[in-house]
């Protein structure tokens, strides 16, 4: 059963005035992202509503922001989704976590700062979910700079020589050009990303 | 795949006729190739959904018994046979070459669908290697996505064949100075390093991919995301639309 999004925002407007927020389609976009933690506490605990579950976190990079969405569902009255937007810059992505509400939110957010690099403050246990510690960047932004796969590079001609295993002289020269120009072997990305 | 033919001077058809007639004519290799291409033991390694297609091949009704490859062994010190069933992520890609190195010789590997021969649907993921044959050598690549249990079971015998075609004067793994433990590489920080083992494996020259399609990455149908803020202006500009 679907919750008319009209009928939330009217009583979080009541209920919260100081909380700015507007609708998105069929979703609650929510001006100051300092307000989610209030906004979801009072859902969930609020007798209209009671929603009860969160069932996803999605990061998503539209280019000029970042921002991360929750669908809230409610078990105890079999009814959802609300949807809930967020949105952040990309040299300030922090979000207050909604872990500490939601236990689910928990592994969902940690793959969101893994994927976009949104930080979640607040969250008990701020890791990659996916990824491994070292890596470095956000592979699901656009700007993300994917390697490319068929050139070596000179810290991977120097793992291999210390491990004595004979490169191409070509392969060589290839990584010594991009060094010397400052590059790394980024794979072809087209000109403008999709939107 | 390449093997080479069987060079024993016996005639197959006169080995198999007198066999019928109740003598037993063979050569050493033959004896010996026969025993190890008829109980082949696989690894016990799924990756993806193709390691489902390799549990349906070892159930009743494909039934791998049958051709003598049913001991899935859970360590690679008793295996013979590395079946790489689905995608190798990079996490994991190191972990696979470790456990090639801890196979006992001889080995064969088996690559199965088209994540592991060349990262499949995922070529262009950060996340993929696109094919594990960049750090292992591979006997045997089984496309499909995924193979079906009888593709699988065409693949051993295509193993087989290749075994009963090994000497054993000649076989690699009796000859001295074998180089067969490929280092495991390391997760860096864009992906493994090294990216491929040009031992095992280089790049192609040309890339028929890119020639055809002309992005490399970007392939498939353009579509615009809907504008979500234009909507909610043309909802809120006619008045009950929005209920």
């Amino acid at each position: 059963m679907n919750i008319p999004i009209e009928s939330v925002k009217k009583e979080l407007e009541t209920r919260l005035p100081d909380v700015k927020l507007r609708l998105i389609r069929d979703s609650i976009l929510i001006e100051n992202p300092e307000d989610l933690l209030r906004v979801a506490l009072f859902l969930k605990e609020s007798p209209v509503f009671l929603l009860d579950y969160l069932s996803s976190v999605t990061g998503a990079d539209y280019l000029t922001f970042l921002e991360s969405v929750y669908h809230l569902y409610s078990m105890a009255k079999k009814q959802g989704p609300v949807v809930l937007r967020v949105r952040v810059t990309k040299n300030n992505a922090k979000i207050p976590s909604l872990a500490p509400v939601y236990r689910s939110a928990e592994l969902q957010e940690r793959e969101a700062f893994d994927t976009f690099g949104i930080v979640y403050e607040g969250h008990p246990d701020p890791r990659r979910l996916f990824m491994w510690e070292e890596f470095q960047g956000y592979p699901l932004r656009k700007d993300y700079e994917q390697e490319d796969a068929d050139i070596l590079e000179t810290a991977d001609i120097a793992w291999l020589e210390a491990r004595g295993i004979k490169i191409p002289d070509e392969m060589k020269e290839k990584a010594k050009a991009l060094q010397a120009a400052g590059q790394r072997a980024v794979a072809e990305k087209p000109e403008k990303p999709r939107n | 795949m390449a093997y080479t033919k069987n060079k024993s001077e016996v005639d197959e058809t006169l080995r198999a006729d007198l066999a019928k007639k109740g003598v037993i004519w063979t050569s050493l290799d033959f004896l010996y190739n026969w025993g190890r291409r008829s109980s082949i033991w696989p690894m016990q390694f799924g990756l993806a959904c193709c390691a489902f297609e390799m549990i349906a091949a070892a159930c009743a009704r494909y039934d791998i018994a049958r051709f003598g490859a049913e001991l899935f062994r859970a360590s690679p010190r008793q295996a013979d046979l590395m079946i790489i069933s689905g995608t190798v992520t990079k996490k994991m890609a190191p972990q696979v070459v470790r456990l090639f190195n801890q196979m006992p010789e001889p080995k064969y590997v088996l690559t199965m669908g088209a994540c592991a021969i060349s990262g499949g649907p995922f070529i262009d993921g950060y996340n993929v290697l696109r094919g594990i044959d960049r750090y292992i050598p591979v006997d045997v690549h089984l496309p499909g996505c995924p193979p079906r249990p009888e593709a699988l079971l065409h693949g051993l015998m295509v193993l087989q064949k290749k075994i009963a075609s090994q000497e054993i004067q000649k076989a690699a793994w009796y000859q001295k100075g074998l180089k067969r433990e490929f280092p495991i590489p390391e997760l860096g920080p864009n992906g493994l390093i090294p990216k491929f083992n040009p031992e095992v494996w280089q790049p192609a020259k040309r890339n028929p991919r890119k020639e055809h399609y002309g992005q490399t990455i970007l392939v498939g149908k353009k579509q615009k995301a809907p504008d979500l803020e234009l909507v909610v202006a043309a909802k809120s500009a006619t008045p009950g639309a929005a209920a």
